[in-house]
């Protein structure tokens, strides 16, 4: 065994830091899932019969799809009538702002690092806080209302503002889209809705935090963001959930709507429980999400710091349907043990002088896989699209894979199309040189792969990047060294 | 501060060390010379504790503690700095950023508070002026796309910024221009103090008008062949290894 491989060897792998859960008297579905549960969802939360209708459509769509293969991932089947579609906390009345709420859920969240209390936190951040399948808080609602901005849960905008989610859901995902999306259609309970009107400028980053608690339940979350002509939102999404030995399943659907001039940067920090050094429970994370660039000039960012999950199943995209829009996609990947993970994105040229950017940061250690799948397509009307795509790959140990899949879709002979990749091993000499200066193998190890991500990293709202650095590192420690 | 004694290494299986010995103390500078592949390089690499050399016999003291028990970072902590003959890139890490870690790593086991980024920016001004390096670089990610002399000169501004005991130059003045030389010496000799020791290693007499050594050493096939002053550097400047080569095959026939 070489050296490198050694170093990888010595250290043992780094506990998960948010695997604890807390028991709390729950409502929820019984077991399975069939039209009768879809109902039940839908008593449960009071929605209109066109929603009802939705899901039951969704449902029947779902049941005559079938799970893809195509992703280079490999797990046992996951048994969907042994899960339970719904679980909430169940609180003694409906709180009216954040002084009633449960004063055990609020721990939940200080405990995880996230103050709902509004003077507590930084400014400048407003959270919804998603607890396994409801909302339970969301801070500077009025705040953000003075200037007709809604944030809320989705359940509530489904109350609220029907119109708007009659008007945008399953507009950029539609339920034929995928099987995931589809069961989600069907099953989903709750989530983030996001409107931004017309010229205006969110002034605070928007975030939601989801926790999932419940054992044996699956999250689908539904996400719903509409930036209207001339507006500018940066959303901010992050996750844990509890070490339970099952494996459990979240599956989520994003969907952005981005008006001319409109400009939706969306940034995420994914940390699911992975599972342990064996392998054994983690996250399945299948997740739709997707942008579209509707309006002349207008842009969307994707920014994601993949950590956590056993099986990694996503590719946030975007369709550039406008004039002269952006997509963009910047994405850190790390996997370790036995986690697997294929992601990356689709850039759909529709409009003229489309640009996209693919900035993709693979790292895999330990005995994990990390594919990177993109598609940059660039429809016949498309005249002048340009696409830029970096995909580069960090390998620690040799036993560990890195793969990159490009696909290239070109209907328009203007298109200018760049795609570069890079495979590179963390260097012992890199290590032995911070070695030598002082610095311990596991910092080093962080040092060099913060650097490797920088590009991705610096896309990050400043406290999120943070953040994510030490994800990083932490994700890491036990890997290499 | 420094001793050596019946120093073997071998690197995969192939024995490079064959037997050093080698007593250097506080104050003084010691300049190792020798031909290419003589182990010059791999002697600073055993005492700076790169792995996959095997150290199988011998004894190496740092300050009256086994040197050879310690791992990298512990003894870069105690004081044993190598400026590297080929300095390692390291992208996106910028060189302010190693180094604050470096730093603080080094002063946490020195039993000093952390530095923060104020004080910090300044210790660096101030060592910067000692090597005339210019803060773009320092700014760039560490090594990356630094031309030879810049990557030798980066060495000894981290040597200045650590403040080690003893510091080992592996061919610092190979791809330095002649002003840049005189730059990076000059900031070695202030460096320089009665606690301190320096080894040299170099194949030209020139570096050694600049730093100069109390004892000049002549390594070939892994051992000491000959020691002397700095009139042994002139005198290999002008005849070349051979007569030392033949002195030491005739000795070995007798
Ligand atoms: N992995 C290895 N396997 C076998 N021999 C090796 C290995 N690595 C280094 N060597 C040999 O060890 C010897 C000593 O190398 P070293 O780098 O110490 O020489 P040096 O004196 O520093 O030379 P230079 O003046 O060229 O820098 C060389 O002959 C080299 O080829
Ligand atoms: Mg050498």
């Amino acid at each position: 065994m070489s050296k490198d491989n050694q170093i990888l060897e010595e250290f043992t792998s780094k506990e998960y830091e948010h695997g604890w859960s807390v028991n709390y008297e729950a409502d929820e579905a019984p077991v399975g899932l069939n039209e009768d549960i879809i109902r039940w969802i839908s008593v449960k939360k009071e929605e209109p019969q066109w929603l009802l209708e939705w899901r039951l459509k969704a449902f029947k769509t779902w049941q005559s799809m079938t799970e893809p293969e195509w992703a280079n991932v490999q797990y046992p089947k996951i048994d969907l009538q042994a899960l339970k579609y719904y679980s909430a906390p169940k609180q003694k009345s409906k709180p009216k702002s954040l002084d009633e709420l449960d004063p055990e859920l609020l721990a939940i969240y200080e405990r995880l690092g996230i103050s709902l209390n509004e003077q507590k936190r930084l400014q400048g951040i407003a959270v919804d806080a998603v607890l396994d399948s409801v909302s339970v808080a969301t801070t500077f609602k009025e705040t953000l209302s003075k200037l007709g901005i809604v944030f809320c849960s989705f359940s509530e905008a489904v109350k609220e503002h029907p119109e708007l989610v009659k008007k945008y859901l399953g507009s950029v995902v539609p339920i034929t889209d995928n099987y995931y999306a589809a069961l989600n259609s069907a099953v989903f309970s709750d989530g983030s809705f996001c409107y931004i009107p017309k010229g205006v400028r969110c002034p605070m980053e928007l975030s939601t935090y989801f926790r999932i608690n419940a054992a044996n339940t699956g999250q689908f979350e539904r996400t719903l963001i509409v930036a209207e002509d001339e507006s500018y939102v940066s959303y901010l999404e992050g996750c844990t959930a509890p070490q339970r030995d099952e494996n459990q399943l979240h599956a989520a659907v994003v969907e952005i709507y981005a008006g001319a001039h409109a400009e939706v940067k969306y940034s995420t920090v994914q940390n699911w429980f992975p599972g342990d050094k064996n392998g054994k429970g983690g996250i399945y994370n299948f997740v739709t999400k997707r942008g579209i660039c509707a309006g002349d000039h207008s842009k969307i960012s994707w920014t994601q710091v993949e950590t956590g999950s056993a099986v990694t199943w996503k590719y946030p995209s975007c369709i550039l349907k406008g004039d002269h829009s952006i997509g963009e996609f910047y994405s850190v990947a790390v996997t370790n043990n036995y986690q697997q993970a294929d992601t990356g994105t689709k850039m759909i040229h529709i409009g003229k002088n489309t640009k996209s950017r693919i900035v993709s940061k693979g790292i895999s250690a330990g005995k994990s896989q990390n594919s990177y799948r993109g598609q940059v397509q660039v429809m016949k009307r498309a005249t002048n699209a340009r696409n830029f795509s970096q995909c580069d790959s960090l390998l620690m140990g040799d036993r560990c894979g890195a793969h990159t899949f490009p696909y290239i879709d070109i209907h328009n002979p203007t298109a200018k199309v760049e795609h570069e990749a890079t495979t590179s091993k963390i260097g012992e000499d890199q290590i032995f040189y911070c070695n030598q200066r002082g610095i311990a193998t596991e910092d080093a190890v962080a040092l060099i792969v913060n650097g490797y991500a920088k590009e991705v990293l610096n896309q990050l709202p400043m406290e999120f990047a943070v953040e994510a650095q030490k994800l990083l590192a932490l994700t890491l420690e036990g890997s290499v060294g | 501060m420094l001793s050596i004694k019946n120093l073997h290494a071998s690197i995969e299986g192939t024995p490079i060390l064959r037997g050093i010995n080698l007593e250097i103390k506080a104050g003084e500078v010691h300049a190792i010379m020798g031909p290419n592949g003589s182990g010059k390089s791999t002697l600073a690499s055993v005492l700076a504790g790169r792995e996959e050399y095997e150290v199988t016999e011998g004894a190496v003291l740092f300050q009256g503690k086994d040197l050879l028990e310690m791992a990298p970072e512990e003894r870069a902590r105690e004081g044993v700095f190598l400026a590297f003959q080929y300095p390692v890139e390291i992208p996106g890490v910028s060189s302010t950023n190693f180094l604050r870690t470096a730093v603080n790593q080094v002063r946490e086991h020195r039993g000093l508070e952390a530095l923060d980024a104020v004080k910090f920016l300044s210790l660096m001004k101030e060592k910067m002026k000692l090597v005339e390096i210019d803060q773009k670089l320092l700014s760039r990610a560490l090594n990356e796309g630094f031309s030879g002399g810049e990557k030798k000169r980066n060495e000894i501004f981290q040597m200045a910024m650590l403040e080690p005991k003893l510091s080992i130059l592996d061919e610092t003045d190979s791809g330095l221009d002649i002003d840049a030389l005189k730059v990076v010496s000059n900031g070695v000799n202030q460096l320089k103090s009665a606690e301190n020791a320096t080894i040299v290693v170099t194949h030209y007499q020139r570096l050694l008008d600049y730093i100069v050594p109390d004892y000049v050493h002549v390594l070939y096939k892994g051992q000491i062949v000959k020691s002397g002053t700095k009139d042994l550097a002139l005198e290999l400047e002008e005849k070349g290894y051979d007569w030392i080569k033949e002195e030491v095959e005739s000795k070995a026939i007798v």
